[in-house]
């Protein structure tokens, strides 16, 4: 089984401000990790090949300081890592990323891709599907079990609104997943070794042969037009008072608004 | 569009590289340098002191398709177990107002579900449904879903399809973006039109709810969109509503998933948090589980459900089914109560749109007060119970 998981390094969001005077992010000494529901899609592919043997690729598209990360998934026990890395791909959104991924995916070559849910940054849950869409290949959105793997299918619980769905797909598959999948597990003391010393293989715009219009900034339908901060509400009252006449003018904003 | 740095002017103070969200600004040869994880935020442009950090027009992508034969708003009207969901009727409110400004017509898309539910799209604002009856969109497979909308929108051309950012949602449109070659922006809170290009201005949160962005799609159709439940206002209902029903065929569509079967979780994982007019919720500063059981009688006697903080949620004091927020549900009641929540903007962004907010924390300096309509600073432990005693009296208990 040849299983690829795609990760991403991100900003970590918790640690992310804003600065009110300049509507600007304040990252200082904010630290870069792996976008935590890819932690996950690793265990999720570790686990499968533990299950039928094969190999498990990490693949990673960004700056080149994005080897970090994928030294972080060999310390994790990966087999392979592949950075994509080129100043073409810059600028790109959810569909060049998705199409440029794709193109490197064919190259490296697949039974199973995972992704995570969602990338914290942009929170937009739209690369995997794109993906599997460019590949032409079936895929399974939001899967917090993997009840059962074959060669030729997998059977996953799939989370819905209201409960979850148990689907089954033909492999090849692009699977997203959730956090309650499993439990990623920590780089062991031999890995850290390997991922030291481990080579990362690099692709760049000229090994996916393609058209410089569908990568990076030519290639995204999208653009960013602003950012701003999240506007607060204005008109607000402050009840004054001792905690009897504060529930006392409570019970009349309850009356007036008809919640008795 | 790209950005650039003036290496003449740049004095290699690097006051920019914190200003990127992306970590997209290095060092190289003493002088900045933006590498490719540069998502062109513009963040950095006001940074530098400088001035050496540029924007520079050109090598925009070609338009090679007339935009202008894209007509129409369309909403995806997702139903589940033959039943419309109401985040469909949500996104026909504004469907309606967008349909509106652009002075064309809003249509609605129905896979699955019988005509009274076609009807029903009808009696809450749309012009238009595109119904496909086939059994095959019984339960969700996202290969028939994306097949069909894919060819209806490359039938009847729209300039903008709408659908609700629910697992369903999520999952199936992305792909219909990416067969397209379009834009598809997810989870907005506020969709306008721009009035001096007509542009679809989708405006949505981003890095934990930190920020909002403004995201454009300018130069391919249709505009694609994914809207939370529970964001936008429902449309108004007219019984009285005519419009047309077209019958879609569902020819030759390939499934490769199969769903085996679709099991309801119980009531752990399905508070009835959305539905509810009233919500009080609590958060750190509530002070164990035994707060949240003061919390439970405040909304049983306001006949409310009960929400959490993520704070309040990891301490293990309520399950997660409870939370509100950007990883956890996005809510709109009438009245939002918070109490001892301190407003995080995650915690903001899934609460702010409820029509009437009070707060209660003994800080006030917490965030919450800034949404807040009444704000109350004071202890909850001391608050709370002489709400409950006195409500108790007034309700005649
Ligand atoms: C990626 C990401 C996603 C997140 N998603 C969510 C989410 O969906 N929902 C969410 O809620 N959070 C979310 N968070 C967490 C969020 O950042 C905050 O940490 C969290 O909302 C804080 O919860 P809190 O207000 O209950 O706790 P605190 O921030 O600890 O605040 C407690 C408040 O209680 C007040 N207080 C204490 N004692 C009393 C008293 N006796 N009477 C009155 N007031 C009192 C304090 O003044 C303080 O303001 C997320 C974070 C990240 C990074
Ligand atoms: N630049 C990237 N490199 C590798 N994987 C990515 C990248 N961007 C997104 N992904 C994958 O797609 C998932 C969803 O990301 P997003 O659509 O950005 O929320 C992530 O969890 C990753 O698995």
């Amino acid at each position: 089984m040849k299983i690829v998981v795609c990760i991403k390094q991100v900003p970590d969001t918790a640690e992310v401000r804003i600065n009110p005077e300049t509507n600007t992010l304040v990252r200082d000494g904010v630290p870069s990790i792996i976008n935590p529901y890819d932690l996950h899609a690793l265990e999720a592919g570790l686990q499968i090949k533990e299950l039928t043997g094969g190999t498990v690729t990490a693949l990673t598209m960004g700056p080149p300081q994005a080897e970090d990360t994928l030294r972080e998934a060999i310390a994790m026990g990966v087999d392979d890592a592949v950075l994509l890395t080129d100043r073409a791909f810059a600028g790109s959104d959810t569909w060049a990323t998705a199409y440029t991924l794709a193109r490197a995916v064919k190259k490296i070559g697949f039974d199973i891709i995972f992704c995570g849910k969602q990338a914290i940054d942009g929170d937009t849950a739209q690369v995997g599907p794109e993906m599997a869409e460019f590949l032409d290949i079936p895929h399974i959105a939001y899967v917090k079990a993997i009840d059962e793997v074959s060669t030729e299918r997998i059977r996953v619980k799939r989370m819905m609104e209201e409960g979850y769905d148990i689907v089954e797909s033909p492999i090849p598959v692009l699977v997203t997943v959730v956090k309650e999948i499993n439990e990623p597990r920590l780089p062991s003391l031999k890995g850290k070794m390997r991922a030291k010393k481990a080579e990362i293989k690099r692709l760049g715009f000229d090994a996916l042969e393609t058209d410089e219009h569908l990568v990076g900034l030519k290639g995204s339908p999208t653009q960013v037009k602003d950012i701003f901060a999240p506007e607060m509400k204005k008109d607000r009252k402050v009840l004054k008072g001792s905690p009897e006449e504060i529930v006392e003018q409570l019970i009349g904003v309850l009356k007036e608004m008809k919640c008795l | 569009m790209r950005i650039k740095v003036d290496i003449e002017l740049c004095t290699g103070c690097e006051t920019c590289i914190d200003s990127c969200p992306y970590d997209a600004i290095e060092m190289k040869d003493d002088k900045a340098f933006i590498n490719e994880y540069c998502q062109l935020c513009r963040n950095c442009l006001n940074a530098c002191p400088e001035g050496a950090i540029k924007e520079i027009e050109g090598e925009e992508p070609l338009v090679t398709e007339d935009l202008s034969v894209y007509k129409g708003v369309w909403v995806f009207a997702e139903q589940r177990e033959g039943r419309v969901s109401d985040v469909a009727l949500e996104l026909l409110g504004v469907g309606r107002e967008l349909s509106e400004q652009r002075g064309t017509e809003l249509s609605a898309v129905l896979f699955g579900a019988d005509s009274s539910e076609a009807k029903r799209l009808i009696q809450w604002g749309a012009d238009r449904v595109y119904h496909c009856e086939d059994k095959i969109f019984d339960r969700f497979n996202d290969d028939p879903y994306v097949d069909l909308l894919t060819l209806l929108i490359k039938r009847y051309k729209p300039e903008i399809v709408l659908a609700g950012a629910t697992p369903i949602g999520r999952s199936f449109f992305p792909r219909v973006a990416a067969r397209l070659k379009t834009g598809l922006t997810a989870d907005c809170t506020s969709l306008k039109i721009d009035p001096e290009t007509g542009n679809l201005l989708q405006i949505r949160p981003a890095f934990g709810g930190n920020i909002m962005a403004t995201i454009l799609c300018p130069n391919t159709r249709p505009q694609m969109a994914t809207v939370r439940p529970r964001v936008m206002k429902k449309g108004v209902f007219d019984e009285s509503r005519t419009g047309e029903i077209i019958k879609i065929d569902a020819e030759n569509l390939k499934c490769r998933t199969m769903v085996i079967d679709t099991v309801k979780e119980e009531s752990e994982t399905t508070c009835n948090l959305q539905e509810a007019d009233i919500i009080v919720s609590g958060g750190r500063g509530i002070g164990g589980p035994d707060g949240f059981r003061m919390l439970e009688e405040l909304a049983k006697l306001l006949g409310g459900a009960v929400g959490a903080s993520r704070a309040a949620v990891d301490e293990g004091w309520i399950p997660y089914s409870h939370q509100v927020g950007q990883t956890g549900k996005t809510v709109c009641p009438k009245l939002y109560i918070a109490c001892g929540i301190s407003g995080a903007v995650q915690h903001l962004v899934g609460m702010q749109s409820s029509d009437v907010i009070i707060a209660i924390n003994k800080n006030e300096d917490a965030p919450i007060f800034s949404v807040a309509n009444y704000a109350v600073i004071g202890d909850v432990k001391e608050i709370v119970p002489m709400l409950i005693k006195k409500l108790k009296e007034v309700k005649g208990q």
